[in-house]
């Protein structure tokens, strides 16, 4: 005679060390198998598009630091190019470069987060990860000596960048050019290889190539699947259509290809950092723009290929210093969405490892 | 073979075990800040401020609070506003640096202190007597008269009123 079984609901979070922020999911087990993945967010809801219907153009820069906390260049660079694109400023050619090398050290640092962060929860407590945040500070000290901060940097401005780099930071720069192919072979000598690893991660939590496009994925999750969608290809800003680098593809679409992806990732960026550093011209380093920018009345769309996928900005002006509605399409919230797609069938073991690799901000989801 | 992977991965570990720490014991030793730090402590040079709030205004969060009287004379700008209060309530601030970044006569600049713990939130204001009497170092932070300078606040000297403008 068959045991009678029910499954069973849980809740995992918001207060919970492995949701990374204050994330809840509530989960239906068959015994071990998950049936039902529902993700309830909201917890960290500022209210930030609505707050920057109040805040000048320029105000609205610190805001978009904390949609993102550990990538808040990307969003910095995002935003104003949504504003460029609306107000029609043409940034110069040295702010531009500077821009696409900061947002590529970005892209290094949200990456090394991720890889630590995925290795974490996967049961490799903090030794990798600390070997990712040895790495992750020394970008975080040149961000201090361009922007005199380390996470919340308000870097970029309307029309370029601030304030021109230092001297000082260009050989800080060509050192890290040349150890951090070194310290990206020894993370995979580490990971890659590793049977734990293997065993864990091939085959779990497949996201098929359809169901990623069908609910709008983007970034190294999107790619993992096998899908060629980079925004840096496919609808250049600044100066990507200048850099030369290759856009790393998965196969499977699981969770050990969207580690590799960040890993192949990784090494892309350091290239374009060098072409730029190669490239880079004295210069002007903003375009001649107002204090308080007055865009004409209208709208526009800024997007830029952010450490999570597709970052964008939606903006509509009224003609006056704040803009009149401000939508943020945010990486972190749609790629969260093809979660359920990856758990159904799963384990209650590879939930948390799966979770941990689409490397979400719940600052980000949140907004 | 299985397992090689796992010792692959161990020598790393074992590499790391006789590299030089990247930390340091913090209160004994900090680490070296770039001069363009934006830290706690606004400078603040009573000679060069006009109380004209443009600093009050770029601020996003409006945590400058400004109060002043006509008949003040400035030394830059001849006859000016009086300023009879001025206080930066950093238990807000973000320190973005746009209030620096909005001075037009140079009298605000960042400061570069990191220490400011209290344990009360009213602490956290810092006065205008405070912003007045306190030891000027500032940040080069959107300074770049400083940063020709080659000024840094962690081991120059104080800067007077006269030498920061540019
Ligand atoms: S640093 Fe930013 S938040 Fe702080 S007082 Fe200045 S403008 Fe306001
Ligand atoms: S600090 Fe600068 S911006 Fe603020 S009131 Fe004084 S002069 Fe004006």
């Amino acid at each position: 005679m068959p045991i009678r079984t029910e499954p069973v609901t849980i809740n995992l979070g918001p207060q919970h060390p492995s949701t990374h922020g204050v994330f809840r999911m509530r989960i239906t087990f068959d015994g071990e198998i998950i049936l039902d993945v529902e993700p309830i967010f909201g917890y960290l809801h500022r209210g930030s598009e609505k707050l920057a219907e109040e805040r000048t153009y320029t105000q609205v820069i610190t805001l978009t630091d904390r949609l993102d906390y550990v990538s808040s260049m990307s969003n910095n660079l995002a935003y104003v190019l949504a504003v460029e694109k609306l107000a029609g400023i043409n940034p110069p050619e040295r702010a531009m470069y500077m821009r696409v090398m900061v947002a590529e050290l970005q892209r290094i640092v949200s990456h090394l987060v991720a890889t630590g962060f995925f290795l974490n929860d996967l049961g490799a407590l903090a030794t990798p990860l600390m070997y990712c945040f040895r790495e992750r500070e020394k970008i975080l000290e040149m961000f201090e000596m361009l922007c005199g901060a380390r996470i919340t940097l308000s870097y970029m401005r309307v029309g370029g960048i601030f304030q021109d780099t230092p001297p000082e930071f260009w050989p800080v720069l060509s050192d890290f050019l040349d150890y951090m192919p070194g310290y990206i072979d020894e993370y995979e000598r580490l990971i890659t290889g590793n049977e734990i690893l293997l065993s864990r991660t091939k085959g779990t939590g497949i996201l098929s190539a359809e169901t990623a496009i069908n609910s709008s994925i983007s970034g190294p999750v999107l790619r993992a699947s096998g899908v060629n969608w980079d925004l840096r290809k496919a609808d250049p800003y600044d100066v990507y259509d200048r850099m030369e680098f290759d856009v790393p593809l998965g196969t499977v679409g699981d969770n050990y290809d969207r580690y590799l992806m960040r890993i192949a990732e990784m090494r892309q960026s350091l290239r374009i950092i060098e072409q730029c550093a190669d490239q880079i011209e004295d210069g002007p380093i903003k375009a001649n723009v107002p204090a308080l920018v007055r865009p004409p009345i209208g709208d526009a769309y800024g997007h830029v290929e952010a450490p999570k996928g597709e970052l964008g900005f939606y903006m509509v002006s009224d003609g006056s210093i704040a803009p009149y509605r401000f939508k943020i399409r945010s990486p972190s919230l749609l790629n969260l969405s093809a979660l359920r797609d990856m758990l159904v069938g799963c384990k209650l073991a590879d939930m948390i490892v799966t979770f941990g690799s689409i490397d979400i901000n719940m600052g980000e989801v949140d907004r | 073979m299985y397992g090689l992977g796992i010792a692959k991965g161990l020598t790393v570990t074992l590499v790391n075990l006789f590299r030089k720490p990247a930390t340091v014991q913090y209160p004994e030793e900090a680490l070296p800040q770039s001069p363009r730090f934006r830290g706690e402590e606004f400078v603040w040079y009573e000679q060069r401020c006009t109380g004209c709030a443009s600093c009050a205004k770029f601020c996003p969060l409006g945590i400058i609070k400004i109060e002043t009287h006509p008949g003040g004379t400035n030394v830059q700008e001849g006859q000016s506003f009086a300023i009879d209060v001025f206080d930066i309530d950093i238990g807000r601030c973000m320190f973005c640096g746009l209030c620096v970044e909005a001075c037009p006569y140079d009298a605000l600049f960042m400061g570069s202190g990191f220490e400011r713990g209290t344990y009360r939130r009213e602490d956290l204001v810092i006065p205008v007597e405070e912003l007045r009497q306190a030891e000027k170092r500032p940040s080069t932070w959107f300074r770049p008269q400083l940063e020709a300078k080659k000024y840094s606040p962690q081991t120059g000297q104080p800067l007077s009123w006269e030498e920061v403008g540019r």
